[in-house]
């Protein structure tokens, strides 16, 4: 396992970055936190009614989706991948917006679930509920690319609970087998909901899983921000030179409880969440920068400013946006409307309806 | 105008389809070389190669998941699934996935994506290789779900169906593939989806069928013809979206209304049709809305006098048109 824990005087020139990019990744990480958080506050204020989280996985999720080229590569990502949509181009507002569901959100308009992001505009594959459905799509994504020889990489996240889904195994050896681009990276926080890798991972790492494909797995601390810049951009080369699929394994952790739903203290023990805590990527990274010399007082007193005001704007605004119109719930079934499929018998009003509750 | 079979038609139009517009590829189980085993793709992979003309493993899910992709990244999938009995491992990628894309992603994103799949019975194919599976995917708002019957139409809707934006389930009764032919011309004509036909003019009673019972409702409206019966013959073409407006307009004309389906009777497709008819011609009607359909057993028996036992035929539908003819 890579490791980078050590101060070094160049940082970011053992795996090739820039001063800026690693400022830029931990703006981002940190970024990405603040939403996160914000959004629990907006829960527990009855502003929203769902929070599904990504508070642990962000330092990961930044470093893989760096080496990817934006509004080329393409992503199919998952419900907590709310750093890996911020690096890939959205913004706290496009974030917010999904929580509040507003008509201008532009994941779904409002349609969605929190957590259920995506965006043409930005490649990013529009995220669905059932687990490792997208991995599929984003093998398509990467045979298209191959067809069409665009050069693109086509990437996949979800956690290590999705990755036991049969369309894991059914893309991974399609993918292997035409050596698509594609990249396959398992955010693994120990969880699915609440039973633990004991329970539904055999053999203890999804990583070895690779080996089955005749792929490279690759294992990485997912707190270490540069080992996982590392393991995604050696991925993502080998993908882009036509060499074929990578299965990242970044161990990450569960900072929240799975969502706003659920109360983890069931099943995780105190001294555990503590330990958890202790490898938090946020303040790691940041001391690991510090450490560098990069991050001064001053450059990070000024992200901390501005990443405070793009969460109070963003949450200005999705307060501020309308609800969807319901006359247009049935907009974009298909790509035109067809005159059999009607509207039901009370039209577009909502007769008997009651109030959101976060308006009551 | 020359004649052909019908799965001639078929595997004439995709590879006319996929000479016109290079985004056109085909993927499924033994399509390739082999051409697949009803030899729709018979051709293809020598003509247009290992990329366009993908030989998949033993995947369905994957199958249509990775169309869904390809779709959203600039190529128009054409998947086999080899039986139609052999898509619900893939259910959860047609209904979940494909099906909602647009609508989820309030039209950010689309899936011009075509599974073709042979569906049917009467070819003592038992169980798993005769099913009628249409019900599940008419359900589901955000597929269109299209069941030619000739060859001058298999070739218009797969046209369509190829070309259309939105996910389409295109599927063709494997018991006609040989056995029905009929003059397609070699222009580049389209046959619109969500538009019925009118298959045989009559004004007693009108009869919706599609598929194989599209050519056995025909055949029974010949019988009783000669009994003094006049039936209107519906051919649907489009399961969904529906045209309601040809069908309503046949039942408002005839005053009665039998509906023919090979699927099991309980909850199938033309369990909708019989709802749609009560609510929207219900003045007009002079007898029971009727089905007669597929027993409700789980599945296509296959010894030859339970098979017979189980198909529909032009002689039982015959006998509901006189049950009906007489109320």
């Amino acid at each position: 396992m890579a490791s980078t824990r050590d101060r070094v005087e160049h940082l970011g020139e053992s795996v090739g970055l820039a001063d800026a990019e690693l400022i830029e990744m931990y703006r981002l990480v940190a970024l990405a936190r603040a939403v996160d958080e914000r959004m629990w506050i907006l829960n527990r204020a009855g502003r929203i009614p769902f929070v599904i989280s990504g508070q642990g996985h962000e330092g990961a999720q930044v470093a893989i989706a760096w080496p990817l080229r934006k509004h080329h590569d393409w992503i199919a990502p998952f419900y907590r991948s709310i750093a890996t949509c911020l690096t890939f181009g959205m913004t706290a507002r496009d974030i917010l917006t999904a929580q509040y569901a507003t008509a201008t959100d532009p994941s779904s308009g409002g349609r969605q679930m929190p957590g259920h992001y995506g965006s043409h505009e930005h490649n990013l594959v529009s995220v669905s509920s059932p687990v490792a459905t997208q991995l599929l799509h984003a093998v398509g994504i990467a045979l298209a690319a191959k067809i069409r020889k665009t050069g693109q990489v086509a990437m996949t996240i979800m956690g290590e609970g999705s990755s036991n889904q049969g369309d894991v195994h059914e893309g991974l050896n399609f993918a292997a087998i035409h050596k698509l681009p594609f990249v396959f990276v398992v955010e693994n926080n120990g969880y699915a909901i609440s039973v633990p890798m004991a329970r539904q991972v055999a053999g203890s790492s999804v990583w070895e899983r690779a080996a089955g494909y005749g792929i490279p797995g690759i294992a990485v601390d997912g707190a270490d921000v540069l080992a996982c810049y590392h393991a995604a951009k050696v991925a993502v080369e080998r993908a882009r030179a036509g060499e074929g699929p990578t299965l990242i394994e970044a161990r990450v952790m569960r900072l929240t409880a799975h969502s706003s739903d659920d109360q983890q203290t069931k099943y995780r023990s105190e001294e555990e969440l503590a330990a958890e805590k202790e490898r938090d990527p946020l303040p790691r990274f940041r001391e690991q920068l510090r450490g560098a010399g990069i991050l001064t007082e001053e450059v990070e007193v000024r992200l901390s400013l501005e990443i405070q005001a793009a969460v109070d704007d963003a949450t200005a605004y999705a307060e501020a946006q309308p609800d969807p119109d319901p006359t247009t719930a049935m907009d974009w079934v298909f790509a035109e409307r067809w005159p059999s499929e009607e509207p039901p018998p009370w039209g577009f009003g909502t007769l008997g309806g009651h109030a959101p509750e976060h308006e009551g | 105008m020359p004649a052909r079979t019908f799965i001639e038609a078929i595997r004439e139009t995709i590879a006319d389809e996929m000479r016109r517009d290079e985004s056109i590829i085909v993927l499924g189980e033994d399509v390739g070389k082999k051409g697949g085993v009803f030899l729709a793709t018979d051709g293809l992979w020598s003509e247009f190669g290992d990329e366009r003309v993908i030989d998949t493993p033993l995947t369905e899910s994957m199958i249509i998941g990775t169309s869904i992709g390809a779709a959203v990244n600039g190529l128009r999938p054409v998947a086999e699934i080899q039986f139609a009995d052999f898509i619900h491992p893939a259910f959860n990628q047609m209904v979940s996935e494909a099906a909602r894309m647009r609508y989820r992603s309030n039209n950010g994103y689309s899936v011009p994506m075509t599974v073709r799949a042979p569906y049917g019975g009467g070819v003592h194919g038992a169980l798993y290789h005769s099913q009628s599976i249409e019900a599940f995917y008419t359900h589901v708002p955000g597929i269109k779900v299209v069941v030619p019957s000739t060859p001058y139409d298999a070739r218009g809707l797969l046209r369509s169906s190829i070309r259309d934006d939105d996910p389409v389930l295109y599927l063709e009764h494997k018991k006609m593939y040989r056995s029905v032919r009929g003059d397609v011309p070699e222009t580049d004509y389209t046959v619109p989806l969500g538009k019925a036909r009118i298959s045989h003019p009559g004004t007693q009673m009108t009869v919706i069928a599609y598929g194989l019972m599209a050519h056995y409702a025909l055949e029974a409206a010949d019988a009783v013809a000669e009994e003094g019966i006049s039936v209107e013959v519906v051919d649907l073409r489009t399961l969904r979206p529906l045209d309601k407006e040809t069908l309503l307009d046949s039942v408002r004309k005839t005053g009665k209304c039998l509906i023919v389906y090979e699927d099991n009777r309980f909850g199938g497709y033309g369990a909708e049709i019989a709802a749609i008819v009560a609510e929207e011609a219900f003045d007009y009607l002079d007898g029971p809305v009727t089905r007669i359909a597929g027993p409700d057993v789980p599945g296509v028996p296959y010894n030859h006098v339970l098979e017979d036992w189980f198909m529909v035929n032009p002689e039982k539908i015959a006998d509901a048109i006189r049950k009906l003819a007489a109320y």
